[in-house]
């Protein structure tokens, strides 16, 4: 549907997956990472990372012959255990990719009080501060070593 | 006189920038990834650093590292150049910090410094722009570190904090490292290398030099490289200077191999290569309940040299630097978090994550590795560049002083954490793909026997070849080296400058 890169199964898992990781949340209305758009995303963005993602899925589909969708909830969770436990840089790409493109959704990022946007042109506000926490440090003597 | 410079990558442009989009924090680790083994650029080579626990990272393109690096420009001290004397480990520097403080001072002036006059930390100098703010991080690991009574100070950083020679003030972006689309951070393709051009220099980008050449009476010919269009080309020189970093400049003395260097060029101690020094990072991170700047702001903000002179109570000689960072984009720090289980798959994962976006204090430790031989720069039996050049390997150990300083800074670190009542503490040690200092490998001293290059960068081997990079350390204090990288090479430019009738005696 969205990559032909990857499989049916392949997409399927990883939209599942993405949907365990984030789910929906009506407290905070935002959608989860199996978001069609965000989903979308993530399968259009993946072309760097692609065979560490395809071989996360393969561990994925290595642990259950059927797609992770049609497990029971209980099953897929004791899924993402044993690929958590699992570990390794595939399942770390894989995870980290699903996460980078959940958190620059528009929807996700007003959620959090972040106006949806590139940092540059505008960029972001950063207080001066107060400055006088140094006048203790100043107030040292100089303690470098000399080397003579 | 005409001088050519063969640089492997191209121009980076400003709108390129990962800040320029929306999916920034993605691109830290596709395109415009630290580590040349992930990014693949066609101006990348490999690195085989399998048997190292660091990986190296760099940048090739014009401006090298500078242009993905986070702008932190420390000096080394004046006992960085007086180990050996000090304290007995590895050696000192054929050269002290008097001798480069001009030229630490002119390169302050052309990267454009900003920072605080006064470090007690420090031998008196005056950066020439103000420092960058403090913003809430700051303020709040100022009050941890006042508790504690301990020094910090705000980082100097090549970030302009006012306009400054045609660079726009700092915006704060963040994500300083992977480059900066506001052309705040100084990197020397914006710094040195339009007055170099204007000056008449001729650079020659996408040329990958394979080899130097030398002639029969052993002085350096030329070199061998791929132009742009990968054809094979010959540039005759009277002077070879390299400046491609601890790796590169390592392997392409080990490539030059001739009936009179069969060893690799320059290479009659057999020390190019050797004494590799990384600077091994570690990382502490708690969360505060108060908000931080969060993915606002420099990554730099303060630095703390309390631990950085030695005291042999410590159980360790020599020492390390905190720094004190600012916060990732919310992306990474969703991907930090849910890795150490601070935030769960599954129905949690929003209240959990809501709680400790924005309030990380972060500290980094750089730590002073010594010389040790077996950590090494060689040529790898099968990995090949592009061009079919043999590709760097890395051996690299962490050694037994610097394990026991970061004992004993992640524990002084913690401590920090606990003096502002944070929570959630998690550690790194060391930081993998922290491999950005890459120091040592073609030292400089005045015994042939003992180091690759003179007291003034020429090589002891070769009358008229120079080294003008972080190779050139004897030993890595423990700062990020670019200040004092820049600092030798005006210093080296200088003395062929003033050595230029002799130049070759």
């Amino acid at each position: 549907m969205l990559d032909p890169a990857l499989s049916a199964r392949e997409q399927s898992d990883l939209r599942t997956l993405a949907a365990l990781m984030i789910p929906a949340s009506k407290k905070f209305d935002v959608p989860g990472a199996d978001d069609l758009t965000i989903f979308s995303d993530i399968v259009a963005s993946m072309s760097h990372e692609l065979s560490d993602i395809r071989a996360a899925l393969k561990l994925v589909s290595g642990m259950s012959d059927e797609p992770l969708s049609a497990l029971a909830q209980v099953d897929q969770m004791a899924v993402v255990s044993r690929l958590r436990a699992n570990g390794g840089s595939a399942i770390d790409t894989l995870i980290r990719h699903i996460l980078l493109c959940y958190y620059r959704d528009d929807r996700v990022m007003r959620s959090l009080g972040i106006e949806p946007r590139p940092p540059f042109p505008v960029g972001f506000l950063v207080e001066q501060g107060d400055w006088s926490l140094l006048d203790p440090v100043k107030a040292r003597a100089p303690f470098w070593r000399p080397a003579s | 006189m005409r001088i050519v410079c063969l640089e492997q990558g191209g121009w980076v442009k400003s709108r390129d920038f990962p800040t320029n989009s929306r999916d920034y924090e993605q691109r830290k680790f596709t395109d415009f990834s630290t580590s040349p083994n992930v990014r693949k650029r066609p101006a990348d080579y490999p690195i085989n650093d399998e048997n190292s626990p660091i990986k190296i990272v760099n940048f090739n393109g014009v401006g090298g590292a500078t242009v993905m690096y986070t702008a932190h420009f420390p000096r080394l001290h004046p006992s960085d150049f007086r180990t050996r004397s000090l304290d007995g480990v590895g050696e000192d520097w054929p050269i002290d910090y008097k001798t480069l403080d001009p030229f630490y001072a002119l390169n302050d002036r052309m990267m454009g410094v900003s920072g605080l006059a006064g470090d007690p930390a420090y031998p008196a100098h005056c950066p020439p722009m103000p420092p960058l703010p403090l913003g809430r991080s700051g303020q709040q690991m100022a009050k941890a570190m006042n508790k504690l009574g301990w020094h910090w100070w705000p980082s100097e950083t090549t970030i302009a904090t006012t306009a400054y020679e045609g660079r726009a003030p700092c915006i704060n972006l963040g994500q300083c490292t992977p480059g900066c689309a506001q052309g705040a951070k100084a990197s020397t393709d914006i710094t040195y290398w339009p007055q170099a051009i204007r000056a008449g220099v001729e650079l020659r980008t996408h040329c990958r030099v394979r080899e130097i050449t030398v002639g029969p009476d052993g002085m350096a010919s030329g070199v061998i490289y791929y132009d742009v269009d990968g054809k094979e080309t010959y540039q005759p020189a009277e002077v070879v200077i390299l400046a491609c970093n601890g790796v590169g400049t390592a392997r392409l003395l080990l490539n030059s191999v001739s009936a009179k260097f069969p060893d690799g060029l320059a290479n009659s101690s057999g020390l190019v290569g050797k004494n590799l020094m990384l600077h091994p990072f570690a990382a502490v991170t708690g969360y505060v309940d108060e908000p931080m700047d969060g993915y606002a702001g420099p990554t730099m903000c303060l630095w703390s040299q309390e631990f950085y002179e030695t005291d042999r109570r410590r159980g360790f000689v020599r020492g390390f630097n905190f720094q004190f960072n600012r916060g990732v984009g919310v992306g990474t720090e969703a991907y930090e978090t849910l890795s150490r289980n601070f935030v769960p798959w599954g129905e949690g994962h929003h209240d959990a994550f809501r709680r400790l976006v924005g309030h990380a204090f972060r500290i980094a430790i750089c730590a002073e590795d010594l010389p040790e031989e077996h950590n090494r720069v060689t040529l790898d039996s099968f990995l090949k560049d592009d061009h079919g050049i043999p590709a760097p390997r890395i051996d690299y150990k962490i050694g037994e002083n610097t394990n026991r300083m970061l004992d004993f800074a992640i524990a002084r670190g913690k401590e920090i954490l606990e003096a502002a009542d944070a929570h959630h503490l998690a550690e790194i040690r060391p930081v993998v793909n922290g491999g950005w200092h890459l120091l040592g490998t073609a030292r400089m001293g005045t015994d042939p026997s003992r180091s690759v290059v003179n007291e003034w960068g020429r090589s002891h081997d070769v009358r008229n070849l120079f080294i003008v990079d972080g190779s050139i350390f004897v030993t890595a204090g423990g700062v990020n080296p670019t200040s004092t990288i820049q600092a030798l090479a005006l210093y080296i430019a200088d003395q062929m400058k003033q050595r230029l009738a002799t130049l070759f005696d």
